[in-house]
């Protein structure tokens, strides 16, 4: 009889624990709170500040979830995950949505049983050298010496670069980033690499950062996005309509600053937007004026990016790919309509 | 020179010397400073060149120390600028500044800022706690330890995680970090370790084959499997079999993880005391009358724990040191914060890293040696006995 139960109530653990999974939006809200999964350890991404506050890119997006949801976007658990125990995290359900400058691959969309909702953020992997080597493109590199954290894909882009170019390759290898920058500083090599992003933060860290300059070459994709589990389509919409409105944000010029006057604005696209026609929040599970609360709390896609990472921040990362479609980039949202 | 009447004869037996001479100081070269060295530091060759070799390593070592964290420090400063060298153009040593600015956080971690005194009020009742207990001379000892074992507990646990009902805002541990995080961690396996490991240590010597195989098992398997798999295993896989509503706490799955891992190595170490035990002992006890536990309590433990007193120390700071391996799970501890705050491109500099990681090691350092200097000084006082 004792078995029984115990088996009849791990039945029903099991099959509260895929209902719970099925339905995040409306767990979410019962709970009361979001949990992201993010880095912690990751200038302009993810990172908690002198007073313990997370701030960065990726945690943006999630406080812009929680503020369409929440109309609060302090109502944010974060966890913070390594690259390693990332993905358990979101398959357990221990986190909502994964935020954590994971990059998009097929192999990561199909067999993980998760799902990617779009691209905050468009990085790629390059290189950093000396200005005194005179090299002005990653193609002159051959016979080069380059420092690079050992065991990550970026190893591996390296190996394949030189040899798609028969270049030869002699790498110096680190375990830890800290290390194969120290390196490279030292003089040990005569390049540095890693995704961009990462160049920007180390060569802060450098002894003298005028010293070194980021070539042009970027040599892999590394769009990094928003993770969700498969299996529940109306979270993952919700997720994916969060990064765009920040990005429409930016497009229909509205700001955290204009966002006030922007309500009252007669311009369809902004009607939409802000919810003053039409019921899309509705629609997304979400509340009529969904897109206000993630402007007025987060901020636009581009506000976002410029006090993060951009020319606001320390960092002062280039946007790059990063701008919006019709300046350049690449980043593009569907309309709210 | 006048002669007297004795005088004969005592220049006949001039060998007999009437009263002893005042006592001669000792030679110069055995006393003093001179003597301590020729002692401690110079009594063999082997120790000469010992001697010789460590003074070498101190000569090139601390020059450099001081330099770095002293006179070559950056003190005062907003930003990464006051320590960098191409900006100050003078060789720059530790960076202070950086570290004013994130104590705060190495210290509470993400711990709401209006509700850091409820931090503060812990470490003071944690301190009087542990004065009251350790110090020999504290006055109502019995009452210390009530305080230590009851009180403390609970009332920590409401001021740290909050309580509605007496106005105190809850507060998510997600948000706990820093010294905070190190502190409980540490103090709840060092607490829970000694009297579990105890049990166990018992269970295993066991006649009840029942007792003996679970304390066995248990350690075995504890022993065998890694923290960093036990924590792992706690924090990913447990929410995948339990509810999210019906899981526990990431810091208690934590706090049990490592409780459970020190008690298996604890026991390992009582068990050790208590096969040092001779025989007779327990004998004797039984034939005044004891029983089982009044033999372990007043017989056998008093001296299985003097004997082991090294070997428990050495697994409390190893248990100390241990619990840096809590970030596995996602929470942030001192030597995390440490490692958050290093990043920060605000400070980022050349030295920025060295100075976070020197204070992570003066931190551990003087916790760990004060647990050292404690452990030698109630050795120093249990051995009086034996030595005579």
């Amino acid at each position: 009889m004792k078995r029984f139960a115990s088996m009849l109530a791990l039945g029903l653990i099991v099959v509260f624990a895929q209902s719970a999974s099925a339905q995040t939006l409306k767990a979410v809200k019962d709970r009361g709170t979001l949990n992201c999964g993010a880095n912690g350890t990751l200038a302009g991404f993810g990172l908690p500040d002198a007073q313990g506050k997370w701030t960065g890119l990726d945690v943006d997006i999630c406080r812009a979830v929680a503020a369409a949801i929440f109309n609060d976007a302090n109502k944010v658990k974060f966890v913070p995950l390594s690259a390693k125990d990332r993905f358990t995290a979101l398959q357990s359900g221990e986190v909502d949505v994964l935020m954590r400058n994971t990059t998009w691959t097929s192999s990561r969309d199909s067999s993980l049983g998760l799902t990617f909702t779009g691209v905050d953020y468009y990085d790629g992997q390059g290189f950093m050298v000396r200005k005194a080597l005179k090299v002005n493109s990653a193609l002159e590199l051959g016979d080069a010496s380059v420092c690079v954290q050992q065991g990550t894909t970026t190893e591996l882009n390296l190996a394949d670069f030189f040899h798609a170019h028969n270049m030869k390759l002699k790498t110096v290898t680190f375990a830890t980033a800290n290390e194969a920058v120290k390196a490279y500083d030292a003089g040990r090599c005569d390049a540095y690499t890693t995704d961009a992003s990462g160049l920007y933060a180390e060569r802060l860290r450098l002894a003298n950062a005028n010293d070194h300059i980021i070539l042009p070459e970027i040599i892999s994709k590394e769009p990094l996005g928003p993770v969700v589990r498969q299996g529940d389509d109306q979270w993952f919409t919700a997720v994916k309509w969060v990064l765009f409105a920040m990005i429409n944000a930016e497009e229909l010029n509205i700001t955290s600053k204009n966002i006030d006057e922007m309500t009252k604005s007669t311009n369809p696209d902004v009607k939409r937007f802000v919810g003053t026609e039409g019921n899309y929040g509705e629609q997304l599970g979400l509340s009529k004026d969904w897109a206000v609360r993630i402007v007025k709390l987060v901020g636009n896609y581009g506000e976002s990016f410029e006090r993060n990472v951009g020319q606001d921040s320390p960092l002062k990362i280039d946007r790059g790919l990063n701008k919006l479609w019709n300046k350049g980039g690449i980043q593009y949202a569907p309309p709210v309509r | 020179m006048t002669m007297s009447e004795g005088d004969l004869a005592v220049t006949e037996i001039k060998f007999v010397r009437g009263a002893t001479i005042a006592a001669r100081p000792p030679p110069a070269a055995m006393t003093g400073a001179l003597g301590w060295l020729r002692a401690n530091l110079l009594s063999s060759p082997f120790n000469i060149a010992l001697t010789i070799l460590i003074a070498l390593l101190l000569a090139w070592l601390i020059p450099e120390l001081v330099k770095f964290l002293l006179i070559d420090a950056v003190w005062t400063g907003a930003d990464r600028d006051a320590c960098r060298e191409v900006v100050q153009h003078r060789e720059i040593g530790a960076c202070w500044p950086f570290v004013w600015e994130r104590w705060s956080y190495f210290v509470y971690g993400s711990y709401p800022i209006p509700q850091r005194w409820r931090v503060d009020v812990f470490f003071a009742m944690l301190a009087i706690g542990v004065v009251w207990l350790l110090w020999l001379e504290a006055p109502r000892r019995d009452l210390g330890s009530v305080y230590f074992f009851i009180v403390l507990p609970i009332t920590s646990f409401i001021l740290l995680t909050g309580w509605s009902a007496i106005g105190l805002p809850p507060v998510d541990t997600a948000l706990w970090g820093g010294i905070l995080v190190t502190i409980v961690v540490a103090s709840v396996g060092i607490v829970c370790s000694l009297p579990i490991g105890i049990l166990l240590a018992l269970g295993r010597r066991s006649r009840m084959p029942a007792v003996r195989l679970f304390s066995v098992v248990f350690i075995e398997f504890v022993r065998g499997v890694p923290l960093v798999t036990v924590l792992f295993m706690a924090s990913v896989m447990l929410p995948l079999f339990v509810p999210e509503e019906y899981s526990p706490d990431k810091l208690v799955r934590a706090l049990v993880g490592i409780a459970l891992f020190a008690s298996a190595y604890m026991a390992e170490v009582v068990r050790a005391g208590l096969q040092a035990i001779p025989k007779g002992q327990f004998e004797g006890a039984m034939a005044v009358g004891l029983g089982y536990w009044q033999m372990i309590r007043l017989i056998i433990l008093p001296q299985a724990l003097k004997i082991t007193i090294p070997n428990i120390v050495n697994t409390y700071i190893g248990l100390f040191k241990d619990t840096t391996l809590v970030f596995i799970v996602g929470i942030f501890d001192f030597l995390r914060t440490v490692e958050v705050a290093r990043i920060d491109p605000k400070w980022a500099a050349p030295v920025t890293s060295t100075t976070g990681y020197a204070v992570a090691a003066i931190f551990y350092w003087i916790f760990c040696y004060a647990m050292s200097r404690y452990a030698r000084a109630m050795e120093a006082r249990l051995a009086q006995g034996d030595k005579r």
